[in-house]
């Protein structure tokens, strides 16, 4: 069969809206994915922190100061509460609200600093170095790994910031709005378990 | 579904015409540099892994040529420790997994109607950086940097203690390149599978390979940063003088393994679930049939891609773990022959109650079932602990795993090159230099690797540059050399072939198979948008129950854009501005590439690297849009 299939055209896709929302979106998918291949990331760090724990006689080793709660509180409530501003930044950004989207990005732009700067002061309250043994390897890898994703988001949301409020805001950058938000949240949901075991699971050990 | 009929689309030709200017790329080497066409980035994916193919193949012979006498000197310890370390590493990390990705790059938007993939750009970032880790591995090796631990390379041989240098740097950052490209790869699959399936195509018509590339795709996602941590941990250990994997200062040095091999098994069927596509659609077109079971086949993909990721033990039964986990782990092990199993059997029946016709990408359907049934079973042997404690480390595993490799996968990707050649090329490859390269290969790779299981019966350790006569392992070696030369003599057969073709070969016309999936709708070769129209399915088979094939207009022909439709019963939702050609993803994969080269020497390099990368990024998502005229940073005339 090696002629050319014999086709008929049988109506039109031109009625089709040239954008969508949510999950409906193609971008959203594509968000979701690094979400996962992230998430894998993390949660095969937590394992790997269980295994050395497990496998450890004292957690942390005597001689290891336990890690302060102070900034780490701070951070924790910081970044906690910066949910109530990224929820609402995106029903404006589901709702296409051009000028409450340009407040709420420039907003979590402003917070992204402050909790970077608040979440380098935590590093210098750990009370171990990542060279003195498996517990401080740990400790730092997955400290490393949250702060590496809260660095690149507030890249992200800052350049994004900026090209809103220089730029006619079109469908595709209210989605966008809306995948840097879901992203944060996503920054934030992670921060819960590595907390606990950063800070708690020494304590209950 | 109903459809409105529009009547100011353009006629025909002058549609074709339009589309073509629409999509086409800029011309000479800024549009090689800038395309964001997937056939064209498939094509140089390919490309790249035949010439490694052929690079590890001459390091393979290499070898074999040094194991074919006892105590010869070809190779010192030394050198061979690299051959083998680079001929791993290449065939897995750069082989294997991209040509995979690749062959999905380049089908599965034309099995599905489409005219692109979700993410244009992505997937030319996932070459460039593909490069990247490609010039690592083998200008390294051009600078006497060779990595020579394998290519599994354990603490603590490979700590600094005992490495130095950066031989297991460069190792363990080629992976990292690899790995982010493959991931890169596998979003944009995953994306285009499950949000552009042409109406119609619901999750329960859709072909086999489709299924397959999803699943490989998910198990990458959830596999590969496996790797990366753990690599990226030993970088560490190396760099900075974190303590991973040194159980003196409260590490642990199995750490490394249970996290490698946590990736490193699912990998196997990362490769294999592809070929597990390709053998389905060449047995479905020469058997002229639909699959039997086509539901017991998806489930079985399915159910192998999550057995996959509870078998990594096996990869450790030889390191002392509780006896209660290898015993879990060995049952887990030989389960998964059952989906496997399942898979072999709807194959044989679809053959079977069908009316096969024996060109030459049926004929690699043949070698591939002989050959992964036998690799299969000595799997099985092997899954058992007691069984691979006597094994482990000896030539039986070199036999066992290079006949699922390549029994499983590497002919499997042959028939599917066959199979779709005339499609990418517009030329038929000669039957006659098929059939010979087809009986070199499999007869050679057969009489090299089989006298392989008897060597490891015999306690051959595997990873020995030459052994003492009074063993009495001559002979098998001298037959497993002649066997590979006849092999890649074979190979070499193949490659000419489909070079010879290009200019040789019959004209192809669109559907020379007589095939039933979509891609058979589109010319050969394709033009750049590959469809015209927006094809509708009403059955897996849609070539063969529909005639003619029903089309929908009004997908963008002035700009480029693409169906996305719903994720289960894929009804049309709407029409996505596709990317347009751009360099900056090439800029990004050389910013990246810069980061991880940098971050082997200094860690600081992960600092000042990332600003680069940052620049590139916003550079290659900044929208094009109108300047506002409100707010504070308004344009201002």
């Amino acid at each position: 069969m090696a002629t050319q299939k014999e086709v008929s055209v049988v109506g039109s896709l031109a009625d089709l809206p040239d954008h969508a929302n949510g999950a409906r979106h193609l971008v959203w998918w594509g968000n979701l994915g690094f979400m996962l291949i992230e998430g894998t990331g993390f949660a095969l760090a937590i394992a790997a922190y269980l295994y050395v724990l497990s496998h450890s006689s004292a957690w942390p080793p005597a001689g290891d100061a336990l890690p302060d709660l102070g900034w780490s509180g701070v951070f924790t409530l910081g970044l906690l509460l910066s949910e109530i501003p990224n929820l609402w930044l995106l029903r404006q950004a589901r709702a296409k609200k051009e000028q409450a989207v340009r407040i709420g990005i420039l907003l979590m732009t402003v917070i992204g600093v402050g909790l970077t700067v608040i979440r380098l002061l935590e590093f210098g309250h750990l009370n171990v170095r990542w060279s003195a043994d498996g517990y401080g390897s740990m400790v730092w890898l997955l400290m490393v790994l949250h702060t590496t994703h809260v660095f690149t988001e507030l890249g992200e949301t800052a350049v994004q910031a900026l090209w809103l409020f220089t730029h006619e805001v079109g469908d595709n950058q209210f989605s966008d709005v809306e995948d840097t938000a879901n992203y944060w949240t996503f920054v934030v949901l992670f921060w819960l378990p590595i907390y606990g075991l950063v800070y708690w699971m020494p304590r209950l050990s | 579904m109903t459809f409105a009929l529009q009547s100011n689309e353009p006629k025909t030709s002058e549609r074709h015409a339009r589309l073509a200017q629409t999509w086409a790329d800029a011309p000479g080497i800024w549009g090689f540099l800038t395309t964001v066409d997937h056939k064209r980035i498939a094509a140089r994916y390919i490309l790249t892994t035949v010439v490694l193919l052929f690079a590890a193949g001459m390091l393979a012979l290499h070898m074999r040529l040094q194991l074919s006498f006892p105590e010869l000197k070809v190779l010192g310890p030394q050198g061979y420790n690299e051959a083998f370390s680079l001929h791993g590493s290449t065939m897995l990390f750069l082989v294997s997994v991209p040509v995979m990705e690749a062959m999905g790059i380049w089908l599965v938007p034309l099995m599905l109607g489409q005219r692109a993939l979700a993410f244009p750009r992505l997937a030319a970032f996932s070459f460039w950086l593909y490069v990247g880790g490609v010039m690592t591995l083998w200008v390294s090796h051009a600078l006497d940097i060779t990595p020579d631990l394998g290519w599994f390379e354990y603490p603590p041989l490979s700590g600094s203690a005992y490495s130095p240098g950066h031989r297991a740097d460069i190792w363990a950052q080629m992976i990292t390149f690899t790995e982010v490209a493959a991931l890169a790869a596998s979003v944009n699959m995953v994306a285009t599978i499950l949000k552009m399936r042409p109406p119609g195509m619901t999750l329960a018509r859709m072909p086999l390979f489709l299924w397959a590339m999803l699943v490989a795709s998910l198990m990458t996602i959830f596999a590969m940063p496996a790797v990366m941590l753990v690599t990226s941990m030993l970088i560490s250990d190396r760099l900075v003088s974190t303590v991973f994997f040194a159980p003196t200062q409260g590490g642990d040095i199995l750490l490394f393994q249970h996290l490698f091999w946590f990736f490193g098994h699912p990998e196997v069927y990362m490769i294999f679930i592809p070929a597990v596509g390709f053998i389905t659609a060449i047995v479905e077109t020469f058997s002229r049939r639909t699959i039997v079971g086509h539901t017991a086949m998806v489930l079985s993909v399915v159910a192998i891609g999550v057995l996959a990721f509870g078998l990594w033990v096996h990869h450790m039964f030889a390191v002392g773990l509780p006896k209660l986990g290898n015993s879990f782990f060995t049952a887990a092990s030989l389960a998964i022959a059952l989906p496997a199993g399942i898979q072999v059997f709807c194959w044989i029946a679809t053959i079977w109650s069908g009316r096969p016709q024996f060109y030459t990408p049926f004929l690699w359907v043949i070698g591939f079932i002989i050959t992964f049934v036998m690799g299969g079973l000595s799997g099985v042997m092997t899954a058992s602990a007691p069984l691979d404690l006597q094994l482990t480390d000896t030539y039986f595993v070199v036999a066992h795993f290079h006949y699922v490799l390549v029994g499983g996968a590497i002919f499997p990707l042959l028939g599917a090159f066959c199979y779709w050649y005339p499609k990418a090329t517009g030329r038929m490859m000669s039957e006659r230099w098929g059939w010979a390269s087809f009986l070199l290969i499999v007869g050679g790779f057969n009489l090299g690797f089989f006298p392989m299981h008897i060597l490891g019966l015999m306690g051959m350790p595997r990873r020995v540059y030459t052994y003492d006569p009074s063993l009495g392992w001559s002979t098998l070696n001298m037959v497993a050399t002649l066997g590979s030369a006849i092999a890649v003599l074979g190979g070499l057969i193949f490659v000419a072939n489909a070079f010879l073709s290009l200019w040789r070969g019959a004209p192809a016309g669109p559907d020379p198979w007589g095939g039933s999936t979509l891609e058979w709708a589109a010319s050969s070769p394709p033009p750049q948008h590959n469809f015209d129209y927006t094809p509708v399915v009403n059955s897996i088979a849609p070539l063969w129950s529909e005639d003619p094939l029903r089309m929908l207009d009004g997908v963008g022909v002035s700009r480029r854009e693409v169906l996305v439709s719903s994720l289960a019963e894929a009804h049309p939702e709407y029409r996505q501005k596709s990317a347009q050609p751009s360099i900056w993803p090439l800029l990004a994969a050389i910013a990246v590439s810069i980061m991880f080269i940098g971050s082997i020497f200094t860690p600081w390099a992960v600092v000042w690297g990332s600003l680069p990368i940052a620049g590139a990024l916003t550079a290659w998502f900044w929208p094009q849009r109108p300047r506002s005229k409100t707010g504070p940073l308004r344009v201002r005339v």
